[in-house]
């Protein structure tokens, strides 16, 4: 039989009941752990061997429920599938093991995941379909358009990406990530006649798909490789696409790389700016430009460079666009 | 060792608003002695802002950059994280599904071109590190930077999706423990400071669409190198710079508290070290005064 190899590790895990604690505090346990255990193991042994008040959730622990989810030394995982030899050689000896969200905690590692739902739902997370009460077949959708889905429905709803995005822990409105992906699996979904009203909500401002900052770390969490940024990317497609993006400050953005590329081959950053804001809305910009321009930081119009074999571009920008605004 | 050749991707920035960007990069080059062969046919990745808008006129640009590349039988290297993350996804997607080559292929033979998928892409941070070595810049180092305590920013668009990334990458990344900056700063003589967000979004990409997230993001970003005690912050990605740099006065503001701390690209760091002058490194191209020099 194969030796255990073993490692001691210190664990400091967020302790907080809403009903008797006014601050959450931190235990700290150590423990030998093996190369066979994964983070669930370890929040059984605490409870079971060291204080039986711990509280968490787990139910599957085959990572296919997504109630696990937590964050060990700020990474979000699903502690049920999460090798513990996996988080030493990234974090060290020294572990920290938290909720997925301090600030929704009510019970040691429990969240309250209200605003995830709530979200889920805004988003119209079912196919809409006129049912045949008596159906002679099964709506089958085929596996050519079955790939269109691209995976968005392997998500668990595990809420790792949600709690890991940083626009979700800013703005209060903002749909997030795994909502997101819910709503292009719909939206993307052959059989659905509800994409362009689902479009319509993750393209209202504050909200939608356009508070996104890109920061990646959606696709770098899922347990499930959902990757949601890419089905955010479709959706500002799909928004482009139904032709129902408002003439705003992000989709001129959008759009004004397309028209500067065409006209310089390189990005006009100033006129971008100019572009997106309007006229009136880029005033609020002068002062911040007024400093660049001081450091030799703002490309005068007239000195504005191209790109050589423009010729090139211009014509693969002509022949290329798929997409109108 | 062999000289290494690279064709440069500029990516628009270092054209424009980051003059510096450009002027370090070359001189950095050069003390290496490190080739950079300009593409200056190639055009705007799109920023991540194009893809949203019309991805595929966004994969036939990217694919028309790296043709060039291949033109001249060199890796791509980037200055910009986001030129870096564009092309690779490009790359990655058009080298995995032989359907979508051939449709960017047709469009790229209207101008006599074709992408085939032979140039590495690669980012300047990284070629300096695998390519040409941390201890031969040790070496290298007349002017050690010792007497400073320096933040790394590492900039989302270099470090995730790591899967993407690491497929250029020699050495993995982690993207909850990055190292390369900080292995950077020590090889300059440097002392790296730990901080939270230097693994976070600076926010540069919603800066417009989204104000107050992005500047919350780059307030807490300052005010963590700032709290680590850094005389300085650096970072690999002209964009990150842009906003850290010159958006301070939003980002104090939106967290209610006073940031600023001098944000130097990669590159300067790296000329400061081997002996550049201030001058050559372009370091009165910053809004956020460089007064350590
Ligand atoms: S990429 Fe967008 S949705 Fe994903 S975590 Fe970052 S801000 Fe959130
Ligand atoms: S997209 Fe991935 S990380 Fe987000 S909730 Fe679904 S399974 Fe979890
Ligand atoms: S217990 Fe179900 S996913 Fe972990």
């Amino acid at each position: 039989m194969d030796t255990l190899k073993t490692q001691q590790v210190t664990f400091k895990v967020f302790r907080f009941n809403e009903e008797t604690d006014y601050l959450p505090y931190y235990n700290t346990y150590t423990l030998d752990v093996t190369h066979e255990e994964v983070v669930l193991d370890i929040l059984n042994r605490i409870k079971w061997e060291h204080d039986g008040s711990l509280s968490y959730r787990r139910s599957c622990r085959h990572g296919i429920c997504g109630v696990c989810a937590i964050k060990v030394s700020g990474k979000a995982v699903l502690a049920c599938k999460t090798r513990l030899f996996d988080m030493i050689d990234v974090f060290g000896n020294e572990l920290v093991i938290e909720p997925l969200s301090t600030k929704r905690a009510f019970k040691d590692l429990v969240v309250d995941k209200k605003d995830f739902w709530d979200k889920h739902a805004q988003i119209k997370p079912y196919l809409e379909a006129p049912i045949d009460e008596h159906p002679v077949t099964e709506n089958l959708v085929s596996p050519h358009d079955a790939e269109k889905l691209l995976e968005a429905d392997y998500c668990i709803q595990c809420g790792a990406c949600h709690y890991s995005c940083p626009s979700v822990e800013i703005n209060e409105l903002y749909i997030g990530p795994a909502a997101f992906a819910a709503a292009y699996r719909f939206a993307a979904d052959v059989r659905d006649d509800a994409s362009v009203e689902r479009l319509h909500i993750v393209n209202e401002e504050a909200q939608g798909v356009w508070d996104c900052v890109k920061c990646m770390e959606c696709a770098q969490v899922c347990p499930k490789e959902v990757n949601p940024i890419e089905k955010i990317t479709k959706l500002h497609n799909m928004v482009f696409e139904a032709n129902i993006a408002k003439n705003n400050v992000a989709t001129r953005h959008a759009v004004g790389f397309a028209h500067s590329i065409e006209k310089h081959g390189l990005l006009d950053e100033g006129e971008l700016v100019r572009y997106s804001e309007g006229n009136i809305g880029v005033l609020k910009h002068v002062p911040v430009a007024l400093k660049m321009f001081a450091k030799g930081k703002i490309v005068l119009p007239w000195n504005m460079p191209k790109a050589d074999k423009l010729d090139e571009i211009k014509k693969l920008v002509k022949s290329s666009s798929t997409v109108k605004f | 060792m062999e000289k290494l050749k690279y064709a440069l991707f500029t990516g628009c920035t270092a054209k424009e608003s980051t003059p510096e960007q450009m002027m370090s990069t070359l001189a950095v080059a050069e003390k290496l002695g490190i080739e950079l062969v300009e593409l200056t046919e190639a055009s705007c990745c799109g920023a991540s802002h194009l893809q949203d808008y019309d991805d595929f006129l966004s994969l036939v640009l990217n694919a028309r950059n790296i043709a060039y590349a291949e033109k001249h039988g060199l890796t791509m290297v980037t200055i910009c994280n986001t030129c870096q993350l564009n092309t690779a996804m490009t790359k990655h997607r058009l080298d995995h599904n032989a359907e979508l080559k051939a449709k960017v292929n047709a469009k790229l033979a209207e101008v006599g071109l074709e992408y085939k998928g032979t140039s590495q892409i690669t980012h300047f941070l990284y070629a300096i590190i695998d390519d040409f070595g941390l201890d031969k810049i040790k070496e290298m180092v007349v002017k050690p930077l010792s007497q400073f305590n320096i933040a790394p920013f590492y900039g989302c668009h270099n470090i995730r999706p790591s899967e993407l990334q690491n497929e250029t990458h020699k050495s993995p990344e982690n993207p909850y423990r990055p190292t390369s900056l900080d292995d950077l700063i020590i090889a300059c003589g440097g002392l790296n400071v730990d901080y939270e967000e230097k693994n976070k979004c600076c926010g540069f990409h919603a800066e417009l669409q989204a104000p107050r997230t992005a500047a919350v993001l780059t307030g807490n970003a300052v005010a963590g190198a700032m709290d680590a005690n850094a005389d300085w912050m650096v970072t690999p990605c002209p964009l990150c710079h842009l906003k850290l740099d010159t958006q301070t006065h939003h980002a104090s503001v939106a967290i209610g508290r006073d940031v600023s701390l001098p944000v130097l690209h990669m590159q300067q760091m790296v000329g400061l070290a081997l002996g550049c002058t201030p001058a050559e490194l372009g370091l009165n191209h910053h809004v956020t005064k460089v007064d350590f020099v």
